[in-house]
C-alpha cells in the first residue's frame, strides 16, 4: 500500500472530511485556508480563503454543496463548495471548535471554546436554503455544567432528535436538541478518565466512537448512551474513525506534540493502528507520519483512508486487496 | 522499667487488669492512630519527615537527684547546660516527671533531640557522667528501653526460643509471633519449587505497585501470584536462592516469603536502609544505611549491619566514615561502593571480606571477628574478588613508584592467608577480573599501556584454579589494539565470549579454555564480525547467548547458539535497559524501565528468540526473576535426562498441546459469543434505523435515501477445516 502524500498545509492539520460519494476530502489545518482534494488521486482542487486564524473542523453538505468551517478566528464560516465563494460569517466572542450539519442540512451545531470570561457553548443554527436569507442568530445554545472546560466535538443524534459532546472534562453528554435539556452523561466508572480528543459516529448514526487522551478509544450506543466496546493503545489517541464496509475501527494518535522533538520517530508510535471492532484486537498500522495523527477519516466506500499529522501532510492510502481479506 | 510501672499505676487507678485486655481487639477511630506506629510497614508513611518515624531522637536520663519541687528548676537548669553542648534539645523537650504524691522528682528524665544522631551523640557522651558522688548518669535511647524491658520479661531458655532479638519495631508481640511461625510451624519455604507447571516466579516494580507474577508461557500472559501497593519504599531483592523477597523502608528491611503467599517472616531495624546484600546461602543480611554529613566537605556516615536471616538478629555492626568503606571514590552510591562486604563463594557462608586502604579485611562468621583477629596487609590493593565456590580471594595491586614495582594478581587461600599462585604485571593502566561460576577459572582482563604511553591494549591472563600448580596463560585478541567493550564467562562451562573492536560495529569472539585435543590450552571458537552489540547475556545453562545492543543500539538483540556457532533469530526490544534470564534458561526477560518514559513494560522470549507474550506498565522500575536453589542431581544423571530428554519431554508436550487445545477452544467460545452479541445489536440499529425511516426522509426534504447506505455490505463467514497434521523434527529443543 503506497500512500500518496498531499502536502498543501503549512501547519499540522486538524481535520479531515470526506463528503457522501467519495470523491473529494476536505481538509482543515492551523494555517488558515482549509483545501479541497479529489480523493482519489490526491490532486488539489481549491482552498477556502478568508479564515484568520486556524481551522478546527468542517463538514459538508449531503449534496456536496456547501461547506461550513469553524475556526480560532472565533468564526464559523459557510461556503460555496465549487467556487469557494464565502457566503455567510457566523460571529462568536470565541474560538469556535467544532461544526456538524444535521440530516436534511437545515441545521447546524458549532461549539465555542471558553475564552477569556465566556465559558463553553453548543450553538444551533438554522441553516436557510437561499444564503441571502441566512441569519446569525442561535435557534437554541447549550451550557456545558463544566463551562470552564473546552468542549471538543458536538455531533447531531439520530433524527437530529439529539446533540452529543464530548470535550475535555471527559464525560459525554447526549442533549435534546429541541428544549436543550441535559438527557444523559456517560458513566465516570466505565467512561473516559482523561479529555476527550475525538469523537466520529457511524453512518447509520446508531453508534459512535471516542478518542481519548487516557490510550483508548470507546464505542458507545449512541441512542442509549451504553459503552459498548473499549480499544485500548499505548499512546494518547487524537483521532478515531471507522470503517463503513468492515468491522475496523482506525486510531490515532501519539504522545504529546510537545515531547516529540525529544525522542525518536520510532519511540512515538505516530500510527494509525486497525483495530477489530468486535473483538476489540489490534489487527494492524500503518506508519509513515513524522508527528502524531490528529485526523482521521475513511472514504465513505470503505476503501481508502486518510490521515493528517502535525507534520502538516495528509497521507491519502488506497488499502490493497489484502485488507479486505484480513482474518484474525 | 518506671515506665511500665507508670503505665501499670495509670491501669490501676481506672481499674483495668492488663491480663484480661487483648490488644488485638482494641480499634482506633479511623483517620486518628493516636500516634501509635502500626506494626505493618506495609502501611505507606509518605509525608512524615524524618524525625517523627520514632523515638530514636528521645533520651532517658536515669540516676538524677531526687528534688522536691522549689529545687525543680535549678535541676532542669543543670541537666539543660550539660545537654544543651550536645545537641539541640527541642522546645519543651525536657520532661522531668513529678511524682503526684510526694512533689518531688523521680530521678530521671526524658530528653528529646532535634536529630536521632545527636540523641546517639548525647547518650555515648554523658552515659556514666558523675554528676556528683552519689549521681552517676544512666543515659539510655528511649527505643532501648522498650527493647530491655522485652528482653526481662520475654527471656526463655535459649535453647527452646535462642534468645528474643532486638528486631522488632517497639511492637514484640508480632515479632514473637513471626518467631512462632519461623520455629515451630516451619513452613515450606520451597513450595513455588514444586509448582506443576514448573514455572518460574517473577517480581515487578510499577508505580506504586509491587508484584510477583508467574511466567506462564503456555497461557502466554503473566499469572498474578501476590500484588501489594508500598510494599517497599525503595527496591525489592529476591535472597541468592529464591527463599525470601526483602522490601526496604524506613524503619529496616524486612524479609518475606511462605507456603502460598508472602507473609512477612522477619524484620531487621536499621533505620533509614538504603542497600542490602545477601550471603550466598541466604544466611545473612547486610544491610547499609548513609547518612549525609551535614557540613560537605566531610565524608558521610555509614552504618552497616550484619542480621541472621532466620532468627533477626544482629550479628554485627560497623560504623564509620564512607572512606573506610571504600577505595578510590565512591562506587555504586554515594559514601560506598556496594556491596561493600563481599561474601566468599560456596553456600556455607563461611567468610566475608572488606576492601581498605591497604588491608583487607576476612571476617568469619562463627565469631564474626576477623580471622586471627588481624587483618591481611596488601599495599595498594584496589581490588579484590572472591572465587564463587570457593575460599580463595584474589587481588589486584597496581603499580607504584611510578613503574618500579610492578603490578600484581595473586591469588590467596583463605582462612590459611597463604598466596597460592601471583603474577607479577608491567606497564599495567587497569586490570579486572572475572571468575567462571563454577570456580575453575579466573580471567584477568588487564589493559597495558603502549609504548609511547599514550594509549592503551587489552589482553586477558587466564588462571585454570582447578589444575595443579594454577598455569597462568596469557591471551591476545588477533588484533591487540582492539578495545573490549564487553567479556562474559558461560555459566558451569568452558567458554566466554568477548565484545571487541570499535563502536558501532564491533566484532564478537567466542573461546574455549579445552578443546578435544588440546586440554590445556586456550583457543579461539569463531568471530562473529560487524556485530550490534554491546553487552553479552549468557543463558545460566550456557550453550546460548544474547548479543545485546542496548543504549546506543536501541535494544537489538541477537539469539546465538554457541555449540552450533548459529544465530537462532534476531529481534528488537525498542530502547530495552534491561535483559534477564530465567533461573532455568528457558525464557529471556527484556525490560524498558522508567529510564525511558515511552513503552515501559517487559516482554518475556522463549531461549531461541521466540515473542512470548508483552506486558506494558507505566512507570516500570524493576523486574527480578525469583531464583532457583541450585538441582539436586548429580552431572551424571543431569547429563542422562539430557540424553534422553525424547522420552521425558513427551508427556509435556502433550501436556503443552492439551493447553493450548482448550485455550484455542475457550478463545474461539469468547469470539463467538462476542460476534453474537455485536450481531444483536446490529439487529436492533436496523430495525431502529427502518422505523425512522419516513421521519428521515421528510428531514431531507422527501429525498429517499437509505437504499444507498445498505448498499455496502460486509458478511464475514468462518470455516475451519483440518487439511493434514504431519509431525516434524525440529532441531534444538530445550
Amino acid at each position: 500500500m503506497r500512500p500518496i502524500l498531499m502536502k498543501g498545509h503549512e501547519r499540522p492539520l486538524t481535520f479531515l472530511r470526506y463528503n457522501r460519494d467519495g470523491d473529494l476530502l476536505f481538509s482543515c489545518a492551523k494555517d488558515h485556508t482549509p483545501t479541497l482534494w479529489y480523493a482519489d488521486n490526491g490532486e488539489r482542487l481549491g482552498t477556502y480563503r478568508g479564515h484568520n486564524g486556524a481551522v478546527w473542523c468542517c463538514d459538508v453538505s449531503r449534496d456536496s454543496s456547501r461547506l461550513i468551517t469553524g475556526s480560532a478566528d472565533q468564526t464559523a464560516k459557510l461556503w460555496d463548495v465549487q467556487s469557494g465563494q464565502e457566503l455567510f460569517t457566523f460571529k462568536f466572542g470565541s474560538p469556535t471548535r467544532s461544526v456538524d450539519f444535521s440530516v436534511g442540512d437545515h441545521l447546524a451545531v458549532i461549539t465555542t471554546d471558553p475564552f477569556m470570561e465566556r465559558t463553553s457553548a453548543i450553538h444551533v443554527k438554522r441553516i436557510a436554503e437561499d444564503p441571502q436569507d441566512q441569519v446569525a442568530d442561535s435557534v437554541l445554545v447549550l451550557q456545558s455544567p463544566e463551562g470552564r472546560k473546552r468542549i471538543n466535538r458536538a455531533v447531531w443524534g439520530p433524527l437530529n432528535q439529539t446533540i452529543v459532546s464530548g470535550g475535555e472534562d471527559a464525560v459525554i453528554r447526549i442533549w435534546d436538541s429541541e428544549t436543550g435539556k441535559l438527557l444523559k452523561e456517560s458513566d465516570g466508572e466505565v467512561g473516559h478518565k482523561k479529555p476527550i480528543t475525538s469523537l466520529a459516529k457511524a453512518a447509520d448514526d446508531s453508534h459512535f466512537i471516542t478518542g481519548s487522551l487516557d490510550k483508548t478509544a470507546k464505542l458507545w450506543d449512541m441512542r442509549t448512551l451504553t459503552l459498548l466496546k473499549t480499544y485500548s493503545t499505548v499512546v494518547p489517541v487524537n483521532a478515531v474513525t471507522m470503517s463503513p464496509l468492515l468491522n475496523h475501527v482506525v486510531l490515532g494518535g501519539g504522545q504529546d506534540a510537545s515531547a516529540v522533538t525529544t525522542t525518536d520517530h520510532r519511540a512515538g508510535k505516530f500510527e494509525a493502528k486497525f483495530y477489530d471492532k468486535i473483538l476489540q484486537e489490534e489487527i494492524g498500522g500503518v506508519k509513515g507520519h513524522f508527528g502524531p495523527i490528529n485526523a482521521l477519516a475513511f472514504n465513505p466506500d470503505g476503501r481508502s483512508f486518510s490521515s493528517g499529522g502535525e507534520d502538516g501532510y495528509v497521507r491519502l492510502h488506497h488499502l490493497d486487496p489484502d485488507y479486505f481479506n484480513i482474518k484474525i | 522499667m518506671v515506665a511500665a510501672v507508670d503505665i501499670d499505676g495509670r491501669a490501676a487507678q481506672l481499674g483495668i487488669n492488663w491480663s484480661e485486655i487483648n490488644l488485638d481487639s482494641i480499634q482506633l477511630p479511623p483517620g486518628d492512630d493516636f500516634g501509635i506506629a502500626s506494626d505493618d510497614e506495609a502501611v505507606y508513611h509518605e509525608d512524615q519527615s524524618e524525625f517523627d518515624t520514632g523515638f530514636g531522637n528521645i533520651i532517658v536520663v536515669d540516676h538524677l537527684p531526687v528534688v522536691t519541687r522549689e529545687k525543680y528548676e535549678k535541676l532542669e537548669g543543670v541537666v539543660k547546660k550539660i545537654y544543651n553542648q550536645l545537641g539541640v534539645i527541642r522546645e519543651n523537650g525536657l520532661w522531668m516527671p513529678v511524682d503526684p504524691d510526694t512533689k518531688k522528682t523521680l530521678g530521671y528524665c526524658l530528653i528529646e533531640f532535634n536529630t536521632a544522631q545527636e540523641a546517639q551523640n548525647a547518650k555515648e557522651k554523658t552515659h556514666g557522667y558523675k554528676l556528683d558522688k552519689s549521681h552517676i548518669f544512666d543515659v539510655n535511647k528511649f527505643d532501648d528501653f522498650d527493647r530491655l524491658m522485652n528482653v526481662k520479661e520475654e527471656w526463655e531458655p535459649p535453647q527452646a526460643r535462642p534468645y528474643v532479638p532486638a528486631v522488632c519495631l517497639r511492637k514484640s508481640c508480632c515479632m514473637f509471633v513471626s518467631l512462632l511461625r519461623c520455629f515451630f510451624f516451619q513452613e515450606n519455604y520451597q513450595k513455588w519449587l514444586t509448582d506443576e507447571k514448573a514455572r518460574d516466579q517473577l517480581v515487578i516494580r510499577h508505580g506504586a505497585d509491587t508484584e510477583v507474577y508467574w511466567n506462564d508461557p503456555r497461557q502466554k500472559m503473566p499469572v498474578p501470584v501476590h500484588k501489594r501497593p508500598y510494599w517497599t519504599e525503595s527496591y525489592v531483592q529476591w535472597s541468592p536462592l529464591g527463599t525470601y523477597l526483602v522490601t526496604l523502608h524506613k524503619q529496616g528491611a524486612a524479609v518475606w516469603g511462605g507456603a502460598d503467599t508472602f507473609t512477612r517472616l522477619m524484620r531487621y531495624q536499621h533505620s533509614m536502609v538504603k542497600l542490602v546484600d545477601f550471603s550466598p546461602g541466604e544466611k545473612y543480611l547486610v544491610t547499609y544505611h548513609s547518612q549525609e554529613p551535614s557540613n560537605p566537605r566531610d565524608a558521610s556516615k555509614v552504618e552497616i549491619k550484619v542480621f541472621d536471616v532466620r532468627t533477626g538478629r544482629m550479628m554485627r555492626d560497623f560504623k564509620g566514615s564512607a572512606d573506610e568503606f571504600s577505595i578510590g571514590g565512591p562506587g555504586g552510591v554515594a559514601g560506598a561502593s556496594w556491596p561493600v562486604f563481599r561474601w566468599a563463594g560456596g553456600n556455607d557462608d563461611k567468610y566475608f571480606a572488606k576492601l581498605s586502604k591497604n588491608t583487607i579485611s576476612v571476617y568469619e562468621t562463627e565469631t564474626f571477628s576477623l580471622i586471627d583477629k588481624k587483618s591481611i596487609k596488601v599495599d595498594n590493593v584496589v581490588d579484590i574478588c572472591w572465587s564463587p565456590t570457593d575460599s580463595i580471594l584474589s587481588l589486584f595491586v597496581p603499580e607504584q613508584g611510578g613503574g618500579n614495582q610492578p603490578a600484581k594478581a595473586a591469588l590467596i587461600q583463605i582462612p590459611s592467608k597463604v598466596e597460592l599462585r601471583q603474577k607479577n604485571l608491567f606497564s599495567v593502566s587497569d586490570c579486572k577480573m572475572y571468575w567462571q561460576s563454577s570456580g575453575e577459572y579466573l580471567a584477568v582482563k588487564v589493559d597495558r599501556y603502549t609504548k609511547t604511553k599514550k594509549s592503551t591494549y587489552s589482553g586477558f591472563e587466564l588462571f585454570r584454579i582447578k589444575e595443579r600448580d594454577i598455569p597462568i596463560e596469557v591471551l591476545e585478541l588477533d588484533n591487540k589494539n582492539d578495545k573490549i567493550i564487553a567479556f562474559a564467562w558461560e555459566p558451569k562451562g568452558h567458554r566466554f565470549a568477548v565484545i571487541h573492536g570499535d563502536q558501532p560495529r564491533p566484532d564478537v569472539s567466542f573461546y574455549t579454555m579445552k578443546t578435544a585435543q588440546n586440554t590445556g590450552r586456550v583457543s579461539k571458537l569463531a568471530t562473529l564480525k560487524a556485530k550490534q552489540a554491546n553487552a553479552l547475556f549468557w543463558s545460566p545453562t550456557g550453550k546460548y547467548i544474547i548479543l545485546a545492543g542496548l543504549k546506543g543500539f536501541n535494544g537489538q538483540l541477537e539469539f546465538f547458539n554457541v555449540d552450533e556457532l548459529e544465530t537462532m533469530a534476531t529481534a528488537e526490544h525498542f530502547m530495552a535497559t534491561e535483559i534477564l534470564w530465567d533461573p532455568t534458561g528457558r525464557y529471556v526477560a527484556t525490560a524498558v524501565t522508567s529510564v525511558h518514559e515511552m513503552d515501559n513494560g517487559f516482554t518475556i522470549w522463549s531461549f531461541n528468540g521466540n515473542l512470548l507474550y508483552r506486558t506494558l506498565k507505566d512507570h516500570f522500575f524493576q523486574l527480578a526473576w525469583r531464583p532457583r536453589p541450585p538441582s539436586f542431581l548429580t552431572a551424571e544423571k543431569e547429563e542422562e535426562i539430557a540424553k534422553n530428554l525424547k522420552k521425558y519431554s513427551k508427556k509435556y508436550e502433550a501436556e503443552d498441546q492439551d493447553v493450548s487445545l482448550l485455550l484455542s477452544e475457550q478463545d474461539r467460545e469468547k469470539r463467538k459469543a462476542l460476534k453474537e452479541e455485536w450481531e444483536k445489536w446490529v439487529m436492533q440499529w436496523k430495525s431502529l434505523h427502518e422505523e425512522e425511516k419516513l421521519a428521515r426522509q421528510n428531514l431531507r426534504d422527501g429525498e429517499v435515501s437509505d437504499v444507498e447506505e445498505d448498499e455496502y455490505e460486509a458478511k464475514e463467514v468462518e470455516f475451519e477445516d483440518v487439511i493434514d497434521v504431519t509431525e516434524e523434527i525440529v532441531q534444538e529443543s530445550m
